[in-house]
């Protein structure tokens, strides 16, 4: 039974990753052209007549949320694409039929959106320390982050993915949902600048614990109680896990 | 040992039709078994709740002894599925499609890569093995889902219409490449609508209609049921007049040809001593339509009142 476990996991898993690999251009570049357009105009533009926020300055004080943001998206895309052009073309059949349990199929396609999402992280971070000059404050806090919010994220796709049913359906999510809470998430600021009726709506938004735990990772200031933090994220990633495991389970939008 | 086993199993979709109605069937294992029915008789609901690709509403399926709701990984593995439409990621390379496929039950690459090239040589698909599935024809992609159920060796092979829009000289090398693996020891289920396929290859046959089974049994105690036969009779010389023989009923169709029903307990000697006697001289005759399509039409026709009270 391991043995089944482990190569079909590695299989669906390298399957996902060459998949991205492939098309590098349109998967690992992009980011790595949106951040250093966001470092010059608002770290360096823009950035060098804001000053100092949360005593950093302001192109080493995004430098955080920018990372996150790339591996958010990207994470998510990845889950989102390959899941709906499996149930496009039928190959998700390829799986179903398989002796491979669903916990381990999930498994599969998340491993491939954290794969991404490391990936692209990475080459973010290469690209901002052109820009900036940051120390990492806490080496397992900061990876810690990184990869449950690769998994939250990649479990979302997921789910988006099962119930879509057109191309418009995986494209809705991302840009009317996804990149609002990202980039009121406090990427670009803290949420102490805004006025109390705003802070306390932006803490309904999931992504500013994820970014503001990562900034502390990083760079040791948060807007958020770093136990708040976690335990905000370990709650959506159960919570999306247990509900995208009912949906295999079920079968919803695959058998039916 | 029974390959397959299924008992009251039901289909009922949500807001649509009752796909199958409590269906019971057992396989025996190394059977050629031919599942025929007309278009929405419920075959592929059938073959979906098989192999784990539709959700049943009712009854048990085992394959060769393991449940599929109580040992699904010990049943699944030892199926292998040929669907009706194609459903291979069509960007990716045949060999990458059929490992792949092998990695999903478990088979380590270097095993996995031996294996493929064992089945994509059988299927003639080795030589194309770099190539993305979306650049083969029909045919060739027909071939690679064969290759792909069969690279995890299952004991089980469902094979839904294996040579639909196949040409002839390839479904002859299928029909023989089945036969083979067939007496190798691999269970195999078929459905088909050229009924000639079923009545060459398969041993026992089901008819499902309107989500029932309405026969079941050994293909030739099925087609020793037929009581009479349509022939169609070429003739040398053009046909003036039909002439008339006694318990034989003979249409002209054209200027060179007739046709005529006969029973089994009339025989063809008397025909064509009574065609000799007329001065026709018969020089070629076959089936007006196969004998199987016949006796599936029959059985079909005779549950429609059943169903409709």
């Amino acid at each position: 039974m391991s043995a089944l476990y482990r190569v079909g996991f590695q299989t669906i898993l390298f399957k996902e990753i060459r998949r991205f690999m492939l098309i590098a251009v349109q998967t690992i570049l992009p980011p790595a052209m949106t951040t250093i357009l966001y470092f010059i105009i608002f770290g360096q533009l823009i950035g060098e007549r804001l000053g100092d926020m949360a005593g950093f300055r302001y192109v080493d004080f995004i430098v955080p949320g920018l990372i996150l943001m790339a591996v958010i998206s990207n994470s998510y895309a990845n889950t989102v694409s390959s899941v709906y052009g499996s149930k496009f073309q039928r190959y998700i059949e390829e799986l179903l039929i398989s002796p491979l349990p669903n916990w381990l199929i999930l498994a599969g396609f998340v491993g491939g959106g954290v794969a991404r999402g490391v990936i692209v992280g990475i080459v973010v971070t290469g690209v901002a320390l052109f820009f900036s000059d940051i120390q990492i404050y806490s080496y397992s806090i900061t990876f810690a982050v990184f990869i449950l919010t690769a998994i939250l994220f990649s479990l979302a796709g997921f789910i988006n993915a099962v119930y879509a049913n057109t191309f418009d359906d995986i494209a809705i999510i991302p840009t009317f949902v996804l990149t609002p809470l990202t980039y009121l998430g406090g990427v670009f600021y803290s949420i102490n600048l805004l006025p109390e009726f705003w802070q306390q709506v932006s803490l309904a938004n999931p992504v500013l614990y994820m970014v503001n735990a990562f900034r502390y990772g990083l760079l040791g200031v948060s807007d958020i109680s770093l136990s708040t933090a976690f335990g905000i994220i370990f709650a959506f990633t159960v919570a999306l896990a247990t509900y995208s495991l009912y949906l295999l389970h079920k079968g919803v939008g695959i058998k039916s | 040992m029974h390959a397959l086993h299924i008992r009251q199993l039901s289909k009922q979709y949500l807001n649509g039709p009752r796909a199958l109605e409590h269906i019971d069937l057992t396989i025996e294992a190394g059977d050629f078994f031919a599942l025929l029915g007309p278009n929405g008789a419920g075959k592929s609901t059938l073959i979906g709740i098989i192999s784990s690709l539709l959700n049943k509403s009712g009854g048990s399926v085992e394959i060769f002894g393991h449940s599929l709701d109580q040992a699904p990984q010990a049943a699944k593995s030892l199926l292998g599925l040929v669907p009706q439409e194609f459903n291979f990621n069509v960007f990716e390379p045949v060999l990458a499609i059929v490992v792949n496929q092998a990695g999903y039950y478990g088979i380590p690459r270097r095993h996995a890569l031996i294996r493929a090239e064992a089945v994509l040589k059988q299927l003639h698909l080795w030589d194309k093995r770099h190539n993305q599935a979306r650049n083969l024809s029909g045919g060739m992609k027909r071939r690679l889902m064969i290759a792909r159920a069969l690279v995890h060796e299952p004991r089980l092979l469902i094979l839904d219409e294996p040579t639909a829009g196949v040409d002839i000289e390839i479904r002859r090398s299928m029909w023989d490449f089945l036969r083979t693996i067939n007496q190798q020891g691999t269970t195999i289920i078929l459905t088909t609508h050229y009924l000639e396929e079923a009545e060459n290859l398969c041993r026992h046959i089901a008819i499902i209609n309107q989500g029932r089974i309405v026969e079941c049994a050994p293909m030739a105690d099925l087609l020793g049921q037929l009581t009479q036969e349509t022939l169609v009779l070429n003739t040398a010389t053009a046909l003036n007049q039909i002439p008339e023989l006694n318990n034989f009923s003979l249409q002209k169709i054209t200027s060179h040809s007739l046709e005529v029903t006969v029973s089994r307990h009339q025989g063809l000697s008397a025909l064509f001593a009574g065609l000799k006697q007329a001065g026709i001289e018969v020089v070629s005759l076959r089936n007006k339509q196969n004998r199987l399509e016949q006796l599936m039409l029959d059985r079909v026709q005779q549950q429609m009142p059943e169903v409709a009270t």
